[in-house]
Formats: structure tokens, C-alpha cells, sequence
């Protein structure tokens, strides 16, 4: 175990430093890394600031070094947008509304999921099972801002039961928290489908029926138990994602979250700002994947020995 | 003792003409997924400028926001309605298949091309190629890629080819996982080892006799992910990272309509239709596909 997670743990970093090569490769790409990092109309001053807070007069991989001390120390730079504030700040003060959404939309996809996954393993070839069929499909096919921008159009607009869009009442989270659930539902109830299938067919079900325990408890308890690992493996994995892919979702309701920020910071062309979310972003996304892997190693011992 | 096993009752063969005969092709076969696909995207993209009833980019300000034909104050002149500067969304969406059937089909073929070729040599040099290889597609499979999407567009600058090399550069991955793992048994298998002593060179082992025996995991590959392809060329455009305006992208007539969703509905909603449809027929095809040509890929 100790020498997988050293190895795991190696990778994560390994990641990490591919990611700041490619944020910094990026703004030093396109020739003068000034263009990038100051937008067009900054005075003088902010450009000096600016080439000696990043060390761009000094040779490409002093730079790099420069670029990941800064980074270290949670230092990206003021931002040019949202003046007198550093990029960092930004970045943290936004990551609770992040929070808040993908906690919602996770809760949403597992009341979603569950049911509907074992109810549709019981029942193969149901109107049940093709009923999940018919949701995990469209799930994976629907574009998740179209989704939202009609649930507004339904709920708010049509309606009028909820509001359009910002963050305030309970009743704002309703409509974003749906709209992001949506795909982890489909993914969701796929995965727990296929594990309740492989569970019932099993001999310890088979037992269970003979001993003459309930129907409700074969499935409630002895099956949906052990289905549930490869679920909760997944769980990580999703987490990591809605935290970082709720992009869309944050513009459609203008819900003031991390994924806002970084939009708003790409159209202002703040790249310090820009640089602060990608770093801290995929930082938590490397460290929930590295958590998923090693819950899955601790409960899996294939895995850490393989 | 197999529990719930019944008596097979010999079921009398359905002719061809009766209705459950029309249901068993149907079963059988993606025939809605094909109609789709060959009615919303493919047909319209390649004969927009022949049935596209209007300008996509010019709109007649007389006819601005005009609902679709079924309703009060709508013509069958737009059948879809007109957006706010009196483009008529139906000759909107005929031009929007072509963006997304070319953007799909250039980034396919290239993020296919070169994960195709990276997977490949891993798995045939093996040893430290392998290692890097598999290293970078680590990293890559580890990073929230829709912001570094959004990075790379904040360099460049929204344009076509930002976004075929941002669709590229995610879907190299999947092909060198799914390539080197299928190539790493054929390899040791007899034939490799006999080309090998006849002489053939590296290139040619890897391209001439590996490559035709994993050719149906990449065709069964590019179909299912044309898919979310689509869904993601039209969230980057969604969010002004994508195809720039004016170009009638379904993912920018979403953004044009989100701000009339209270006076114009049908703006957001025939686009984002048409995205579903595709992508929904997109996935029924491959999973088709996969199952005639690829059953061991249906554990991915």
C-alpha cells in the first residue's frame, strides 16, 4: 500500500507540473507574453508590474521557476478586471457558491439515480428499465446549457414558480442544481444498473431467497451493498468534475461561482485571473482523482498490488 | 439448478409485411438514429446552399422576432420563426449542421490520426516510449480540460481552428488507451513475429499488419465520440469560446436566444433540439456499431 500511494502520489504531482507547463507555455506562446498577460489598453505602469511580478525580462526557464514560486505561495498577480483585488481572493471567494451547486447537484443525482438504477436492474426489460434507458440516454445527450435555459423557460418563465437566475433564496438553487444533476443522473444510474445486475445474479441472493428474506431487503440491502462500490468509486470522480465542469451551467443561471469567474476572466482577457482558476481548479481535481484511486486501492486490493 | 429457467414455446415467425415485422428492423437495425442523422446533420450540410430557404447571416429586419408558423403572428415564410435581427432560424440550423459535421469530422480524423499513431508505437516499442506515452495521456485523462479549453481560447482568440485543435487535443487520448491495449495482443501474436524475420520495417508492421486488425475499435471509437463532440464544440461556442459570431453555430443561436427566452422561446429552442437530436442518434449509432463490430468494447 505504502509504495502505491508513493507512486500514486508521484503521478498526481507529475500532473500538477503538466498543467503549469501548459498555463504558462500558453501565455508565452503567442510571442511576446505581455500581449497575453496585459490587456491592450493597460498604462505602463501595470505592464512593468506585470513583467516583474512574472520575471519576463529574465531567460524562459528562469521564468518557469519564477511562474511556479508564485504559484506555490498562492501568488498570481492582481487582477485587471476586478481592480485592487488578487487574483487568489477572487478565486477562493467564489469557490463556496461552487461548492454549494455541486453538493446540490449530486444530492439531486443520487436521489435520481439510485432508485431508478436498482428498480430498472430488478425489472430487466421492464417499461421501468427502458424508462432508465430512455433517461440515461437523453442525459448523455443533451446539452446541459440547453437544458437549463429551457428549465427557465419552463419554470420561471411559463410558470413563474422560480426565479430566473442569480444566487440568494433557496429557490435560486433549484433550477442550476437540476440542470448540472442532469448528466451525473444518466452516468450515475448506468454504472449502478450494471452492478445490481451482476449483484442479483449472485449466489448470495439466490440464498437469501431461499432463507425466505423479503423481496425488499434482498435488493435494499443484500444486493444494493455490494453494487454500490463501483458507485462510490465513481462519486469522486464526479465530484471533481461538477466542481470544475459547471461553466455552462454558472452562466445560464448567473450563479456567481468559480466557473463565472473564469469565463468572465477569459472575456476580459485577465489572464491573471484566468491562471489563478486553472491552477487552483485543477489542483482539487488532481487531489479528488488521487483520493478516488486510493479509496478504490484500499477497498480493491487487485488494484495496489496489480 | 438455474432458478426462473422457463419452456422455450416455439413463437411462430412474424412475416415481413405484418406490423411486428416493420418493429423487428426497427430493432434490429438504428433506423431512426440513421434518419437522424442523415435528415438533421449530414443532408443539411452538404446541400445547405440548395434548401436553406434564406441568408444565414443576412436577416430582413421587417420580419424580426417572428414566432414559428403554428403560431399567432407566425408564416409559414419562416417555419421556425426569426431571431432578433430577423435571421430565420431553420436556414440557421441547415448551416449549423455543417459547422458541427465539419468540426466533428476534422477533429476526429485528427485527434483520431494521432492517438491512433501514439498508441500504436506504444504498443509495439514498448519500454520507455510506452512509459512517456502513457504518462502524458495520464496527465491528460487528470486535468479539467473545458478550462484549459477556455485558456487556449483566451490565447488565440476564438476561431474554427482553435476549436478542431482543442477537440484534437481531447480525443487523441481515448484512441492510444484503447489502441495500445488491443495492439499489445496482436503483437505477440505469429504473424508479427514472421513479418519481423521476412524483414518488414517498424513502419510497416505497426501500419500494415497491426493496424487493419484494431481498425473496427477506432471506426466503433470516432462514431461514439462524435457525439460529444458535438455537445462539446457547441458548449465552447456556447460560452464565446467556440465558432465566433455571426457563423450560425447551434451552440451560439442558444446564447443569441437565452436573452429572449421570455419574448422568443423558439430562438433557444429549435438549435438546442437539433443538438440533442444529433447527438442522441450519434450515441444510438455507435453503441449499434459497437455491438456489431466491437462487443469487447462494451465494457468502456
Amino acid at each position: 500500500m505504502q509504495r502505491y500511494l508513493l507512486i500514486r502520489f508521484g503521478q498526481s504531482l507529475i500532473t500538477l507540473i503538466g498543467v503549469s507547463i501548459i498555463v504558462f507555455t500558453l501565455a508565452r506562446m503567442s510571442g511576446n507574453p505581455l500581449d497575453v498577460l496585459v490587456p491592450e489598453e493597460s498604462g505602463p505602469e501595470v505592464i512593468e508590474q506585470i513583467s516583474k511580478l512574472w520575471g519576463l525580462d529574465k531567460p524562459w526557464h528562469e521564468q518557469y521557476i519564477v511562474f511556479v514560486t508564485n504559484a506555490a505561495r498562492g501568488d498570481f498577480g492582481n487582477s485587471i478586471k476586478w481592480q485592487g483585488q488578487k487574483a487568489m481572493d477572487l478565486v477562493l471567494q467564489r469557490f463556496p457558491a461552487t461548492l454549494q451547486l455541486a453538493s446540490l447537484a449530486m444530492v439531486v443525482a443520487v436521489l435520481l439515480a439510485v432508485p431508478i438504477g436498482v428498480l430498472s436492474a430488478y425489472k430487466k426489460g421492464s417499461w421501468m428499465d427502458y424508462l432508465g434507458k430512455t433517461v440515461a440516454l437523453l442525459g448523455q445527450s443533451s446539452p446541459s446549457f440547453w437544458i437549463g435555459i429551457m428549465l427557465i423557460w419552463i419554470f420561471a418563465v411559463q410558470l413563474r414558480l422560480l426565479p430566473t437566475s442569480g444566487r440568494g433564496e433557496w429557490q435560486h438553487m433549484i433550477l442550476p442544481g437540476v440542470a448540472l444533476g442532469w448528466f451525473p443522473v444518466a452516468a450515475f444510474m448506468r454504472l449502478i444498473r450494471s452492478s445490481m445486475l451482476t449483484a442479483l445474479d449472485s449466489e448470495y441472493v439466490k440464498l437469501a431467497r431461499l432463507k425466505g428474506v423479503p423481496e425488499w431487503k434482498i435488493i435494499w440491502k443484500h444486493a444494493l451493498k455490494n453494487a454500490a462500490i463501483p458507485p462510490i468509486t465513481f462519486f469522486g470522480i464526479l465530484v471533481a468534475r461538477l466542481l470544475t465542469g459547471s461553466v455552462a451551467i454558472e452562466t445560464v443561471f448567473a450563479w456567481p461561482g468559480v466557473g463565472l469567474l473564469a469565463l468572465e476572466a477569459v472575456n476580459a482577457r485577465d489572464y491573471q485571473v484566468v491562471q489563478a482558476v486553472v491552477m487552483i481548479v485543477s489542483a482539487i481535481f488532481i487531489f479528488m482523482n488521487l483520493l478516488v484511486d486510493l479509496a478504490y486501492a484500499y477497498v480493491d486490493p487487485r488494484v495496489r498490488l496489480g | 439448478m438455474a432458478v426462473g429457467t422457463g419452456i422455450a414455446i416455439p413463437v411462430k415467425r412474424p412475416s415481413t409485411f405484418s406490423p411486428a415485422g416493420v418493429w423487428r428492423i426497427f430493432r434490429r437495425y438504428p433506423v431512426f438514429p440513421l434518419f437522424i442523422l442523415l435528415f438533421v446533420l449530414v443532408l443539411p450540410a452538404i446541400f445547405a446552399d440548395v434548401i436553406a430557404p434564406y441568408d444565414p447571416l443576412e436577416g430582413q429586419l421587417s420580419t424580426r422576432l417572428s414566432p414559428p408558423f403554428w403560431m399567432e403572428g407566425g408564416s409559414t415564410a419562416n417555419w421556425l420563426g426569426t431571431d432578433k435581427q430577423g435571421r430565420d432560424i431553420l436556414t440557421r440550423i441547415i448551416y449549423g449542421a455543417r459547422i458541427s459535421l465539419m468540426i466533428s469530422i476534422a477533429g476526429i480524423v485528427i485527434g483520431g490520426t494521432i492517438g491512433t499513431t501514439l498508441g500504436l508505437c506504444a504498443a509495439y516499442f514498448g519500454g520507455w516510449v510506452d512509459s512517456i506515452i502513457m504518462r502524458v495521456v495520464d496527465t491528460f485523462l487528470s486535468m479539467p480540460l473545458i478550462l484549459l479549453a477556455l485558456v487556449v481560447v483566451a490565447v488565440f482568440g476564438p476561431s474554427f481552428f482553435t476549436v478542431i485543435g482543442v477537440v484534437a487535443s481531447l480525443l487523441w487520448v481515448g484512441y492510444t488507451r484503447q489502441v495500445r491495449g488491443e495492439s499489445l495482443t496482436i503483437k505477440s501474436l505469429d504473424f508479427v513475429a514472421r513479418a519481423r524475420v521476412a524483414g518488414a520495417s517498424h513502419t510497416r508492421i505497426m501500419f500494415r499488419h497491426i493496424l487493419p486488425n484494431v481498425v473496427n475499435t477506432i471506426i466503433v471509437l470516432a462514431t461514439l465520440e462524435m457525439g460529444s463532440v458535438i455537445l462539446l464544440e457547441s458548449t465552447l461556442s456556447f460560452l464565446g469560446a467556440g465558432i465566433p459570431r455571426p457563423n450560425p453555430s447551434w451552440g451560439v443561436m442558444v446564447a443569441d436566444g437565452r436573452d429572449h427566452i421570455i419574448a422568443a422561446w423558439w430562438i433557444a429552442m429549435f438549435p438546442g433540439m437539433a443538438i440533442m437530436l444529433v447527438v442522441l442518434s450519434a450515441n444510438l449509432m455507435g453503441d449499434w456499431l459497437r455491438d456489431q463490430l466491437d462487443p469487447k468494447l462494451r465494457q468502456v
